[in-house]
């Protein structure tokens, strides 16, 4: 348990120290500010991705729509804006409004047709994805450069990207921890049954949850649009933030059947891909074996979740 | 506190409860007490508001009420202790016990008052070494039904329904138990506490319902009664079904266990004869299942010798048992006997199919355990229907068909007939008895002491995963009673 | 009601998706005649060759209550690997088929393995493997795919023996294999197990081999399709993208349900062509390709959610 709960940070340091280590012997430094900034500002989008994402696993589902989502709010953001700071608002509206509609489709259809969310959440992704590639063939729209700020600017030498995910972190985490819909969420995950009989109300608390995934999709969306200046609409899923904000998930111990884990972990998940990242790149290693290693990492991290869970066997309720 | 009248019940057709009255005072403890089918947790249903009956009164608290739900009897201050607890694992004991009535503060889950809350509930019955904020997954069974009892109490239960709670103790938890329910009863809670344990129901309650083949039987003071007399009300039941003729001799030693063991069953000696059918009785938990599933390879042997037909063999899998002769018939029919939605034709021959495989269907085989479904009589559609479709008699038969198609040696029934209808009962007992007669060695453990009287050559009755004694199969309903509940003689 | 109309709803209520096929091909039939030119109809066949078989090895994983995420990385890595093993060397064809195949096997066998000894489940340790894939080959290749392929090896995804091309055939094969294997009683405990495990193995099936080799089946089947799709197009890092999701997608349109023991193998190669089927339509109705992938979302959620509808009726 507290291996599941805390593994990830241990994993995290000790990542640091021996890349730190490395990089050093190598005659470099880890954390020049240019490159930790860069790290972080790039995982900051999928740390985002990945908190919404952790609330739909946590509650027994899963969102594969998400990498699409992205790429949609990011063009609906830089259309609105039109270059122009006086629309920067209407657009976050327009952006919040329509990914909360697209988890309202998801949650929908998970529940009310009973469709398995794999399945629903590709589906929509797919109608989305036919969406973007009917309407756009390369980037559209303009940030203002008032709105890239938030994609470039840092406060000392943290990137606002990392203090809007930390933000995001944050809200789930109270949400998840302190309010009565967090805990409806858990006991659905992980008892559907249980939940029921208790007299939380099932369907509506997976419906919000997927209102709230999408909605964190459509924030990384703002975030990647003001990055890159302009909507772009494979931004999402070239960046394959869907399966990688579900790696990033069980990466930080939470479990892929639900009811078990949390944001914390989700954080440190996204913390040791990007850490990974930054030594690989210090070290001038073929960028793309750092890809090999994340794979080999995130299945070796839930083999030996499962490997402990099976030793001390706990987490059972009996029947007699 | 609590009045039925006349309350009845029957389920398509069958009538399970009939004209029974059971009266609970605040600060009692009453057992309700019975065989296997007696009526005891349709009983215990009717007053959770789970069903509703057809005939009779229920009254709570001096009004007449009508459930719609168990939700609404909770309400009103009755709370049940389900065998299967209702807990979430990875939780702690304060967030179940007040899931979906989070306290708030300020919007907000007020996290401290929930544990505060939930302390002083469990302060008020006595059990505060339990902490609100521990994972409930971690804690022994008996915390877990700590947990909940205090989520029942945090409802303002006013009365509680056991339903077997000593099932999945341990001895010492036991007596952990039996404080916490004492405690209950001063503070002035009516407890209805279902039993198999005659010693718990002694050692308990006020006074004791007898149910018996759906009737009341009769409700004494628990003072006035020894145990002797409590099992003659218990028992005793008209034999309202003929079972097949018992063997003449025992034929040659199949399976023999010495001192044989694992974590749950100590020092088990048996053996099993061809031709004969050894009857395995014992409570719930007494280790009879365990018993099976360790000679299936299930959960299998850690310590001890088995010898089959002479030859010492160690069994670590289902499979390794079946190559070995052996065939074990599941009690959980639905979660370990069937692939539900595979058709009936598939069912029969998995075992077949899986022990040794073929690449091409061969009509040999298809043709036998056709013959197989024919010759159990198995009722179906068509041999493509899924078998979830069956009634639980011919999902049994199939079962059987399955390990008939193996020729076993040595067969192990678990539960045979129960959730059976009594023409397929009859079908069952006669086909094991004609297995047996065929030189297999049947083992049979069944809840149903009639049923176990009428089809064993010889009986072992275990306790606490022991064997508390061997019986012939001709021995009476109450000294088996004596031996399983460990009262005394 | 039309004893016609009847039997259509029988046929239907067996394979919903037959009749789904049906009904496109019918009106591809008006509205394009040619369609049904043997020699279009053999171009169609081969066009849709690959993704049938992808349906057909992802089949094995779902009905045993797996999923199979790794394919279309798989499918990327064998042409990769394969374009810089042959390096246009013609006496290599024939080896690095072989090897391909036997890439598949082991990435298979590493799959199952993962799975089912150390208890990860199936959409981790294939995202995983995922990652791996494309990881190496990009590495493997440093960032662009190099080599080329031979002529020889084009041939089985290009040429034809009189008017049948290869790929056809090696389509006949492979849906042949598949259908012996599934009325096969290794197919038979496969359904079991994805049915019900405990009662699989229980019955003696031994359940770990089961759900292995259904991995190694996926990954030797989209060692396969590699090979086709290595012949119809060039060598490039997206030639398999997304792939693994199509292949989802038609399984689960051919009513094979996720969660495993339910549905045909047959139904899920249906479930295919019919994806190929409606891409066609669309063409021919002049319908952009880039709503393709629009109409494959709708078409799988109504599909599942009747399907839903219909078990709990």
């Amino acid at each position: 348990m507290k291996l599941r709960e805390h593994g990830v940070w241990g994993a995290l340091g000790l990542t640091l120290i021996v890349g730190g280590i490395l990089v050093y012997a190598d005659g470099g430094s880890l954390f020049t500010q240019s490159s930790t900034v860069s790290l972080l500002q790039r995982a900051a989008g999928l740390g985002i991705v990945a908190i919404g994402q952790t609330l739909a696993i946590l509650a027994g589902s899963l969102d594969l729509s998400v990498a699409y989502v992205i790429s949609l709010t990011s063009l609906i953001a830089a259309e609105t804006m039109d270059g122009s700071s006086g629309m920067i608002v209407p657009a976050i509206i327009a952006v919040l409004g329509v990914s909360a509609g697209i988890g309202l489709l998801n949650g929908l259809l998970i529940t009310k047709l009973k469709i398995n969310a794999f399945i629903a959440t590709l589906g929509v992704g797919l109608l989305i994805k036919g969406y973007l590639e009917q309407g756009y063939a390369g980037p559209a729209g303009s940030v203002p450069t008032s709105f890239q700020r938030l994609g470039y600017d840092r406060i000392g030498p943290v990137p606002l990207s990392v203090l809007l995910m930390l933000a995001v972190a944050g809200v789930a985490w109270i949400v998840l921890n302190r309010t009565r819909f967090g805990h409806h969420l858990i006991a659905v995950g992980g008892d559907l049954d249980v939940a029921r009989l208790s007299g939380v109300r099932t369907d509506w608390v997976l419906i919000r949850t997927h209102i709230i995934c999408s909605v964190c999709a459509g924030i990384a969306g703002l975030y990647l649009a003001s990055r890159l200046g302009a909507g772009a609409p494979r931004v999402g899923s070239e960046g394959g933030y869907d399966l990688e904000s579900i790696a990033a998930v069980v990466l930080g111990g939470t479990v892929l059947a639900g009811g078990r884990g949390g944001v914390t972990g989700t954080v440190g998940g996204v913390a040791l891909l990007a850490a990974i990242d930054g030594i690989f790149n210090q070290l001038a290693v073929d960028p793309f074996f750092k890809q090999v290693v994340r794979g080999v990492v995130i299945v070796a991290a839930v083999a030996i979740y499962a490997m402990s869970l099976r030793r001390k066997a706990p987490g059972k309720v009996a029947t007699a | 506190m609590l009045q039925l009248r006349g309350v009845g019940k029957s389920f398509l057709g069958v009538q399970v409860l009939q004209d029974v009255d059971l009266e609970l005072a605040a600060g009692e403890v009453h057992a309700v007490v019975g065989e296997n089918g007696a009526g005891k947790s349709t009983l215990m249903k009717i007053a959770s508001g789970v069903y509703h009956p057809d005939a009779g009164t229920v009254r709570w608290l001096g009004r007449d009420v009508s459930f719609r739900d168990p939700r609404q009897a909770q309400a009103a201050g009755i709370g049940i202790i389900h065998q299967e607890f209702n807990l979430l694992a990875d939780r702690t004991v304060a967030q179940n016990v007040f899931l979906g009535r989070e306290p708030l503060r300020r919007g907000l889950v007020d996290t401290a008052a929930m544990n505060e809350r939930t302390a002083s509930l469990l302060a008020s019955i006595g059990e505060e070494s339990l902490s609100p904020q521990a994972i409930v997954g971690r804690l022994g069974v008996a915390q877990q039904q700590v947990t909940e009892i205090v989520k029942a109490l945090s409802l303002d239960a006013r009365m509680l329904i056991m339903d077997e709670p000593t099932a999945a103790l341990a001895d010492h938890e036991v007596e952990l138990l039996y404080g916490l329910v004492r405690r209950l009863k001063a503070r002035g809670m009516g407890i209805l506490y279902v039993s198999h344990r005659l010693k718990e129901v002694f050692d308990l309650t006020d006074r004791i319902t007898v149910l018996k083949d759906g009737r009341r039987v009769t409700t004494v003071d628990t003072s006035s009664i020894t145990a002797d007399g409590l099992v003659r009300h218990m028992v005793g039941r008209e034999l309202s079904h003929y079972y097949p003729p018992k063997s003449a001799e025992a034929g040659q030693e199949r399976l023999t266990l010495q001192g044989a063991g694992n974590n749950r069953l100590h020092d088990i000696s048996l053996a099993l004869h061809a031709g004969q059918v050894l009857g395995i009785c014992g409570l719930q938990g007494s280790g009879r299942s365990a018993l099976a599933r360790a000679i299936f390879g299930v959960d299998a042997f850690t310590r001890g010798n088995v010898h089959l037909d002479g030859a010492s063999i160690r069994l670590s899998s289902p499979r390794q048992a079946i190559r070995a002769g052996i065939a074990y018939i599941t009690e959980d029919r639905k979660a370990e006997g069937l692939t539900a939605q595979q058709s009936v034709l598939d069912n029969a021959m998995l075992a077949t199919r899986a022990l040794s495989p073929r690449w091409f269907a061969t009509a040999g085989r298809t043709l036998k355990a056709r013959e197989l479904l024919a010759a159990v009589e198995v009722h179906a559609a068509s041999e493509e229907q899924e078998v979830r479709y069956l009634s639980g008699g011919n999902q049994q038969k199939v079962i059987l068909a399955r390990w008939l198609a193996l020729t076993p040696r040595v067969l192990l029934f678990d539960e045979p007939t129960r959730g059976i209808d009594v023409g397929a009962k009859a079908a069952i007992h006669d086909l094991i008895r004609k297995l047996a007669s065929e030189g297999a060695a049947v083992l049979m453990i069944s809840s149903d002491l009639p049923e176990l009287l009428g089809m064993s050559d010889r009986l072992a009755v275990m306790r606490d995963g022991r064997i508390a004694g061997e019986l012939p199969g001709t021995a009476d309903e109450e000294t088996v009673m004596r031996l399983a509940t460990g009262a005394s003689s | 009601m039309s004893s016609l109309a009847l039997r259509a709803r029988k046929v239907s209520a067996r394979q919903p998706i037959l009749l789904i096929l049906l009904t496109l091909l019918f009106v591809l039939a008006v509205r394009q005649p040619e369609f049904y030119d043997p020699a279009s109809l053999l171009a169609f066949l081969k066009r849709a060759a690959p993704l049938v078989i992808l349906a057909a090895g992802q089949y094995f994983v779902i009905v045993a209550g797996d999923f199979d995420l790794s394919v279309g990385s798989l499918v990327t890595a064998e042409v990769v690997i394969a374009a810089r093993l042959i390096d246009g060397d013609p006496s290599m064809t024939w080896p690095v088929i072989a090897i391909m195949i036997g890439f598949g096997l082991v990435v298979g066998l590493a799959n199952g393995l993962i799975t089912t000894l150390l208890h990860v489940p199936s959409f981790i340790t294939t995202l995983g493997m995922y990652l791996i894939l494309v990881g190496a080959v990009y590495t493997w290749t440093g960032g662009s795919p190099r080599g080329a392929l031979t002529e020889q090896f084009r041939m089985l995804g290009r040429n034809s023996i009189g008017i049948v091309p290869y790929a056809v055939l090696i389509l006949a094969c492979v849906a042949t294999i598949a259908l012996l294997l599934m009325r096969s009683d290794f197919g038979k405990t496969l359904l079991a197990t994805g049915d019900n495990p405990r009662t699989a193995r229980l019955s003696g099936v031994p359940v770990v081999r089961a759900r292995v080799i259904a991995f190694i089946l996926s990954a030797v089947f989209a060692a396969v399709a590699a090979i086709l799709l290595g012949g119809f197009g060039g060598v490039s890092f997206q030639v398999g993208a997304g792939l693994e999701f199509s292949a989802i997608t038609a399984v689960v349109l051919g009513g094979v349900a996720l969660g495993g023991g339910r549905g045909t193998v047959t139904a899920a190669m249906l479930g295919a062509l019919t994806l190929e089927v409606l891409f066609t339509l669309l063409n021919v109705l002049g319908v952009s390709g880039a709503l393709k992938s629009a109409v494959q979302g709708l078409i799988i959620i109504a599909a599942v959610a009747i399907g839903a509808r219909r078990s709990r009726s």
